[in-house]
């Protein structure tokens, strides 16, 4: 009681300090945000048809202040509350990645959404809502602002999921993604709180040294690591948390799957990060063999399944899935030891490829289906024929999906295997074979569609070109580039994250 | 001159197929006479690059890297571009820069159905820079990039130019190539990290590896998993089934490539890299790759005779004539790994050739089943000959090339390397020089039953049979004269490989002190 009147005594609130040019990028999203919802809110039909474009610009304009962060490496990392939230190259780079998805993301959606008669000026201010909670989760290191940010990214994504309401299967896909995504969002926090009442702070730094007693688990922290990591377990769709996956995907709106796919995942994967290397560092001997199940099995099983679908959106779903596990797979390594690569690394690495090279997939399943209006691989025969460009494009992204060099798969593979291998470890060298395993299973149901575009005739002997939207057209190209580069010039990758450190542990 | 060869010669050579298959995508499909000159410009200009490099290549330090360049490619792991040329690879690029052009001229009337010469004749040279850039690299991480590079223009040209079971052969050409190769990966890498290493580069990671202590059994380990994906190329019992699919399906120029020179990326990976990075493992695996080689001598040998397909025949017999250079190379002895390389160009024209063959019967009967051959020589009396001159090459008579490779590989397993099972060799020995006969036995059975005798009724009055053309002339005679050239002046291959082969076991010799 006398403390409690102690701390009433304490002088009152005062506003911690504010690094106001580190913010600047998530302050004028928001700010372009409302300003976009703003008009739309006035000029109502008007200006509908510059909704996507003015998104767009609101997405690109942050790249600025990023830029200029950058450019002042010697002032990284930036520290705000306390350590509670970091900017460093990491979460920069990170923070690009996002905008750019978004970016993506509105090209992809510009023409489906027009041609849909849908809410189409509501859509974008939710997208931009939820890139916004993904930059933000770049750099928060606080176990309360992870999670306000996680469910920033998570509650517009349920809403655009069921957008099609004329649709039953968007509505069972909106209708699955929330209850799964707050199923495990009350599992994560169970897991979260145990954690706080252990370390009385949320602050993942803090909970790093009150959790650590330099021997084995305390069981109690244990059972919180486990919630925890099967929330996000849900998020990043891993084995056998993945059921929402497949239904969702194929349910929603193909642009707000490939949104999920790449954007969602990735920012599940960022807490995932942030929450295992800071807060947990020393817990290695639960989270390791803990992450080597849910890798392995992760990868086979959603290969395995990915092999039986019929239709290009489920499959993308389960090899999405799949690609999960490989990105699960350097965490089942990590540890304090690693001092040349680390899994944050690879796992950045993979996440800037795995985005060209899915959104590009995206993209071209998005152009296939204005001709054919279906989404089964059987479609997509002789596509080879009535449209080399798209199909020699897609023959990109699928063997980038696959890892063959010389497209940008291999270098995110590699990076894997090479932190896997690092210690020379039993752990590390049998995921890393079995990583390789699961890339011939992987390979077979990529060469699929290959298959059908270069060896099989059209069905219905429908020759009429693809027309190609601008801005579909944009999105192509931007992920085309993009996959090549990563893949000749892999060196571009690694000096966006070659400082990859979590700063301020 | 000679400065610019040695700062460029190598990655020109490498990259002009590419640009070839670049500015082959600007030709309209509808003019097929331009697309077949550009793609053999490009072939022909990467030959002459190719033959200025090997006309200043100093055979005297054939041991040396020549033309080395090696700049920064992926500073983050410490991957690099680095490219030479030395004695053991001199042999298969020379290999390589013929066969791709003479497939070119072959490919100006004989372009498999469905068409399109312009796709066709892109993929055969992306292949072919894929195929160089393997036999140059000196970094293990580019060596990867390059051997996986040929994985995709051979996939497609099985499964779109292939015959009726095109798509299971390419599937299956794809997918046991990419087991072996991420499995092989995966061993670099823990071999890297496992030496400590700071680099890929093959020479110097070779000399970190014997400077460090590695546990046998890693080492072991590691080469095993470099095994799985030079074995499966190669391709080795028992890995060898995706091969008479592949070749049984592919197009004849297909057939070709993958015989002259694809199957060597397996070979030459075990000579470059295995064997000399990880000499005491090799000598433990050494008994195990002998056994496997002479079960695919034995293996393939009765594989052929069983064959009703004529293509399929020789595919077979591509694994029992691998199984030679795979016992050469067992040896672990200069000897032996001398005769292997040989034993890789011989079989790369002869085999090559016996496609070549087979592809322009396939043309003429529209068949290739033995049984509904014959009488090649009343019909086509010039090409009966040559594949009667081929088959006597490739089952190793003396004073053709296809002797050099399979004799001395036998002989060298009379006397292996210190720590391998003498007695145990040979055994080999004996059972591979059994083999020989078996070779006979099925190659003369061939030409006996499609050469000789009257041609069968239903292609008696065939019009469309008729002799050599003058694309099959110029495609063929320059293999024709290698063949009796190499066969009379063996030293030719021998003197460029054998100081760069002993280099290359010094490790080893080292190891077993």
């Amino acid at each position: 009681m006398l403390s409690l009147l102690a701390q009433i005594d304490q002088p009152s609130f005062v506003r911690p300090e504010i690094d106001w040019h580190g913010v600047a990028p998530e302050l004028l999203l928001l700010g372009l945000g409302a300003l976009v919802t703003t008009l739309d809110i006035i000029f109502l039909e008007r200006i509908r048809r510059f909704m996507p474009m003015l998104t767009g610009i609101a997405f690109l304009i942050p790249l600025i202040p990023i830029l200029t962060l950058w450019s002042q490496s010697e002032d990284l990392p930036r520290v705000m509350f306390d350590g509670a939230y970091v900017i460093d190259r990491y979460s920069l780079a990170l923070k690009v990645l996002f905008l750019l998805s978004g970016y993506i993301v509105v090209l992809l959606s510009t023409d489906y959404m027009a041609e849909g008669d849908y809410y189409d000026s509501e859509f974008y201010q939710l997208i931009s809502a939820s890139i916004l909670g993904m930059v933000v989760m770049s750099s928060a290191r606080d176990l309360i602002s992870i999670f306000v940010a996680l469910e920033l990214i998570s509650i517009p994504a349920y809403l655009m999921a069921a957008w099609r309401k004329r649709d039953l299967k968007s509505n069972e896909a909106g209708l699955k993604y929330m209850l799964m995504g707050v199923f495990a969002s009350a599992i994560m926090l169970y897991g979260m709180s145990i954690l706080y009442g252990f370390a009385g702070d949320t602050k993942l730094s803090s909970i790093a040294t009150a959790i650590d007693f330099g021997g084995d688990t305390a069981p109690i922290v244990t059972l919180a690591i486990v919630f925890t990591v099967i929330g996000f377990g849900f998020k990043v769709s891993a084995v056998p948390f993945h059921t929402w996956a497949p239904d969702t995907y194929e349910g929603a709106p193909t642009p707000l799957t490939a949104f999920l796919a790449v954007a969602s995942k990735a920012a599940g994967f960022v807490a995932l990060i942030s929450i295992v290397l800071v807060a947990l560092p020393n817990q290695a001997d639960v989270v390791q063999p803990l992450m080597w199940v849910l890798s392995a099995v992760t990868m086979t099983v959603g290969n395995l399944i990915a092999i039986r679908q019929t239709n290009i959106v489920r499959m993308l779903a389960y090899s999405g899935v799949a690609q999960a596990g490989y990105m699960l797979a350097p965490l089942a390594v990590y540890g304090q030891e690693f001092n040349e690569t680390n899994p944050a690394n690879a796992i950045v690495n993979y996440l800037l490829v795995y985005a060209a090279m899915n959104f590009g997939a995206f993209a071209v399943v998005l152009l296939g289906a204005r001709k054919t209006r279906s989404g089964e691989i059987s479609s997509y025969g002789g596509l080879m024929n009535y449209a080399p460009g798209l199909g020699a494009a897609m023959t990109l992204f699928l063997f980038s999906l696959a890892g063959i060099p010389p497209v940008g798969g291999w270098w995110a593979k590699f990076q894997i295997f090479n932190v896997l291998t690092q210690n020379a470890s039993w752990a590390g060298i049998s995921l890393a074979v079995i990583a390789a395993v699961n890339s011939v299973f992987a390979a077979f149901y990529y060469l699929n569609i290959a298959k059908q575009m270069w060896f099989m005739p059209e069905p219905n002997e429908d020759h009429t070109p693809i027309r190609f939207p601008a801005p579909l057209a944009t999105a192509l190209a931007i992920t085309v580039i993009a996959t090549i580069v990563f893949g000749i010039l892999p060196g571009i990758t690694g000096d966006l994250s070659d400082f990859t450190n979590l700063a301020a542990r | 001159m000679t400065e610019f060869l040695n700062d460029w010669g190598i990655s020109l050579m490498v990259f002009l197929p590419l640009v070839g298959a670049v500015l082959l995508a600007f030709v309209p499909a509808k003019d097929e006479e331009s697309i077949k000159l550009v793609a053999l410009v490009a072939s022909l200009a990467t030959a002459a690059v190719g033959v200025l490099l090997i006309w200043n290549f100093d055979f005297d330090a054939a041991q040396t890297l020549q033309y080395d360049v090696n700049t920064g490619w992926i500073d983050i792991v410490n991957a690099r571009y680095h490219v030479a040329l030395d004695g053991i690879s001199l042999p298969l690029i020379a290999l390589t820069l013929l066969v791709v052009p003479l497939v070119i001229i072959y490919s100006w009337n004989h372009i498999p159905a469905p068409g399109n010469p312009k796709v066709f004749l892109m993929l055969i040279l992306v292949l072919h820079t894929g195929m160089l850039g393997s036999f140059v690299a000196q970094d293990l991480v580019l060596f990867f990039v390059f051997f996986e590079v040929v994985l995709l223009p051979m996939y497609f040209m099985i499964g779109v130019w292939g015959g009726e079971d095109r798509l299971y052969a390419a599937i299956k050409f794809f997918l046991y190539t990419l087991f072996g190769s991420a499995l092989m990966l995966v061993s670099f890498l823990a071999l890297y990290w496992s030496a400590g290493s700071t680099t890929f580069d093959m020479v110097e990671l070779a000399q970190e590896v014997a400077a460090r202590d590695i546990s046998l059994t890693t080492q072991v380990l590691i080469f095993g998993g470099m095994f799985l994906g030079f074995g499966i190329k190669v391709p080795m019992f028992p890995f060898h089934t995706w091969l008479p699919d592949a070749h049984t399906q592919a197009p004849t120029q297909g057939s070709v490539i993958l015989a002259a020179v694809l199957l060597k990326l397996g070979t030459y990976g075990f000579v470059r890299i295995a064997i000399p990075i990880l000499p005491e493992a090799a000598v433990e695996w050494a008994p195990w790759i002998g056994l496997l080689s002479v079960i695919g001598i034995i293996y393939g040998a009765l594989g052929c005779l069983a064959q009703t397909d004529m293509k399929r025949l020789i595919a077979f017999s591509s694994v029992a004539h691998m199984g030679y250079v795979m016992l050469g190379i067992a040896t672990l002895t200069s000897f032996g790994i001398n005769a292997a390389i040989f034993g890789m160009v011989a079989h790369g024209l002869i085999t090559g050739m016996l496609f070549f063959i087979a592809g322009s019967i396939k043309d003429r009967y529209h068949t290739l089943e033995i049984k509904r051959l014959g009488g090649l020589l009343v019909q086509a009396p010039r090409m009966g000959w040559i594949l009667g001159f081929c088959t006597m090459a490739s089952l190793g008579l003396p004073g053709l090339a296809g002797f050099w490779g399979e004799f001395p590989a036998i002989l060298a397993a009379y006397n292996p390397a210190d720590g391998v099972s003498q007695t145990l060799f040979r055994v080999y020995m004996v059972i591979a020089a059994i083999g020989t006969v078996f070779a006979a036995g099925y190659l003369l059975w061939l030409l006996q039953r499609t050469a000789f005798g009257t041609p069968s009724e239903e292609f008696a009055e065939d019009p469309e049979i008729t002799d050599m053309v003058a694309t099959e002339w110029i495609s063929w005679t320059p293999l024709l004269i290698l063949i009796v050239v190499f066969g009379f002046v063996p030293g030719i291959i021998f003197g460029i490989t054998n100081p760069a082969v002993i280099e290359g076991l010094q490790a080893l010799s080292q190891g077993a002190r």
